[in-house]
């Protein structure tokens, strides 16, 4: 596969900016300063990282309730973030939303999503658009191994074929739908598999290897650009942490966790990259310390901002 | 008796029940390994075993349905939507079919099941985990609305819902959770249909459901201290509703304000007061009030959430303009 240094490196940033900043929100929950509820992508950044590699501004994405990792990844810019998911009136959503409805459509975020399973309509929607007003454009879909078992899912897969439309679903399979094992809620062992059933391509990856994720997801985004319809590609991966914040986890054993951690996405790309000479450890230092400047500024920005005024309730329901 | 949490008497009712009857089958997400994500269905899997106690995939509108067929052929089904907002991906299967079968089959099918549900804002989960939709539910001929404001109330009033033989939607508000309070050991019903009392008074009526009975009986506390005896009543049980005891207290205080935290343009409020209006307009001395949420989503940002959840504070205002005219 054809791909720059810059643009590997360019892959590792992102990566690491998402993990940075979600540790950060980890800390900031755990201290009591964000409410509601956060999900945590972490163990998971190869996927949005691989896949949105391949996106151009013009194309959309549909998010999840774990969403952090999509947006940075589509372009989100974190002191907006950080400023959301904390409820500050410079956020994303004027923290009218919060950590679970992140979106900036100028961007092409068509927002983290509270709802599991309503992703891949939207998604399908965007693509019509982007076919219908010849753009060029494309949408992805994440979504979970929990949401393939919506109905939703499936209607949009099968409409998204009988369409043609240009969009590519992303079965993000870390294995659980909060307690809900994949061995107890799918009758098959992959996601993909029911591709078959909608006439698209289905392909499974190791979704903590970026480099397979950017490769296969490169074909299908190409495939959609080129008009030949819709494909499924299932990333097989793990959350390092509970469900949400504060998830005892009970339902997991250690030793799985324990497995999956040392399959980590992000050391993995680091070693390959620095044994490639693609980086030196040094780069590696220089990065890892200018995301960190970034994550403080970003949160020193967020927490210097003001909450919402009061009279800010009632604004933003309809358009006028 | 037995103080337990809100959630705990909850858990008693279903434990009982399910001793009690065979046919009641409980499922839902996360309600058996996990144990419901507010703790409601704990031990219920270890206790009744995977038969009677089923983990689901994320398939709300299979969850909902599959109890409707199940209680047409025979069983009692008491499923769980872990938040009420969800209800959208089930609808069809609770209005269309679970609501209307008996009627459309000229009586000929009855769907006994519970549609349990978490509402309410107030933990900031913003627009699509914080929603109170009791008025969606109240709006369809077939189904029963239920709304518990206490712990024992939750226990009796979920016994009666899983005994009625209708489809039930009981609505669980997430801050009451935690709330303690006594609760009668064993079999224990409160008849769907009934209101309650919470607290007597004279001079203004405060109907308050869920949460909000516990805004109302603050406001009631203070008020007191200024002079104005506030009756609190409670009617538990939004279908049927429970006109003759909202009669009986307006036309004994006559006055009337509504608290509930749904958005109160054309919510359960609006019915009330139409009803009383309908009912017992000559023995009002005051125009009826409602205090309710504005007609927006919920917000996530703390201080707009606060803003959103009718306050103690406004009910106290409504409750002082009633008095003076
Ligand atoms: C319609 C709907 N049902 C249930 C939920 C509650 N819920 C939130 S996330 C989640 C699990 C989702 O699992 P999956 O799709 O695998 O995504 P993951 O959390 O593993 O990333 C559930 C059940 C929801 N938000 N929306
Ligand atoms: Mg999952």
């Amino acid at each position: 596969m054809d791909i720059s240094k810059e643009k590997m490196v360019e892959m590792y940033t992102i990566m690491s900016r998402i993990r940075m900043f979600e540790l950060r929100v980890s800390e900031l929950f755990a201290a009591g300063k964000i409410p509601g509820f956060v999900h945590l992508y972490a163990g998971e950044e190869a996927i949005a990282t691989g896949v949105c590699a391949n996106l151009l501004g013009s194309d959309y994405i549909t998010s999840t309730h774990r969403g952090h990792g999509h947006l940075i990844a589509k372009g989100g810019e974190i002191q907006f973030m950080m400023a959301e998911v904390l409820g500050k009136k410079t956020g994303y959503c004027k923290g009218k939303g919060g950590s679970m409805h992140i979106a900036d459509v100028a961007l092409g975020i068509l927002g983290a999503n509270g709802i599991v399973g309503a992703g891949p309509p939207l998604a399908a929607g965007a693509a019509l658009a982007c076919q219908y007003q010849d753009k060029g454009a494309i949408a992805v879909c994440f979504f979970g191994d929990g949401a393939s078992n919506q109905g939703t899912t499936h209607e949009a897969m099968n409409l998204a074929t009988c369409w043609k439309l240009p969009v590519v679903f992303i079965a993000e399979n870390n294995m659980y739908g909060i307690s809900s094992c994949t061995l107890n809620s799918m009758c098959v062992p992959n996601i993909a598999d029911r591709a078959s059933a909608y006439d698209m391509p289905g392909v499974v990856v190791d979704g903590n290897d970026v480099m397979a994720v950017f490769e296969a997801s490169g074909e299908a985004i190409k495939r959609a650009r080129q008009g030949q319809g819709p494909s499924l590609i299932e990333c097989k991966t793990y959350r390092h942490r509970g469900h949400f914040e504060g998830d005892p986890c009970a339902y997991r054993r250690k030793e799985e966790l324990e497995e999956w951690k040392e399959k980590d996405p992000i050391p993995r790309f680091e070693q390959k990259l620095v044994a490639l000479g693609v980086m030196s450890a040094e780069q590696v230092r220089e990065i890892q310390d200018t995301l960190k400047k970034q994550l403080e500024e970003a949160e020193r920005f967020a927490e210097e901002s003001p909450f919402p005024d009061v009279s800010e309730l009632m604004s933003d329901v309809y358009t006028a | 008796m037995p103080t337990m949490t809100f959630a705990q008497a909850l858990n008693d009712a279903h434990k009982l029940e399910m001793l009690r009857d065979p046919n009641i089958y409980v499922a839902g997400e996360d309600v058996g390994i996990y144990g419901g994500i507010f703790g409601v269905t704990g031990g219920l899997l270890d206790q009744f075993g995977p038969k009677r106690v089923r983990d689901t995939p994320i398939t709300e509108s299979a969850i909902v349905g599959t109890a409707v067929g199940a209680a047409s052929c025979g069983l009692r089904p008491v499923v769980e939507l872990m938040f009420v907002d969800f209800i959208g991906v089930a609808l069809d299967q609770l209005f269309n079919q679970a609501a209307k079968m008996k009627y459309m089959f000229g009586g000929k099918a009855k769907i006994p099941m519970v549609l349990r549900a978490t509402c309410g804002a107030g933990i900031g989960a913003a627009a699509q985990h914080s929603q109170c939709l009791e008025a969606w539910f109240m709006h369809v001929p077939g189904l029963k609305v239920v709304m518990p404001s206490t712990p024992a109330d939750a226990k009796g009033l979920l016994i009666s819902a899983i005994r009625d033989d209708n489809p039930v939607v009981f609505l669980e508000h997430k801050m009451l959770y935690a709330l303690e309070g006594e609760v009668p050991a064993g079999d224990y019903t409160v008849p769907l249909g009934k209101a309650d009392i919470k607290r007597e008074g004279k001079d203004v009526t405060v109907i308050a459901t869920a949460q909000a009975v516990h805004t109302a009986l603050s406001a009631a506390e203070k008020l007191s201290a200024d002079g104005i005896s506030v009756e609190v009543l409670d009617p538990r049980t939004l279908n049927p509703l429970d006109e003759e005891a909202i009669l009986e207290s307006v036309r004994k205080t006559h006055r009337l304000v509504i608290i509930h935290e749904a958005v109160k343009f054309a919510g359960a409020g609006a019915e009330i007061a139409a009803m009383v209006a309908e009912k017992a307009f000559d023995r009002l001395d005051a125009p009826i009030l409602r205090v309710a949420a504005p007609f927006v989503p919920v917000p996530f940002s703390p201080p707009l959430e606060k803003e959103y959840i009718p306050s103690e504070e406004k009910l106290i205002r409504a409750v002082k303009t009633v008095m003076e005219s």
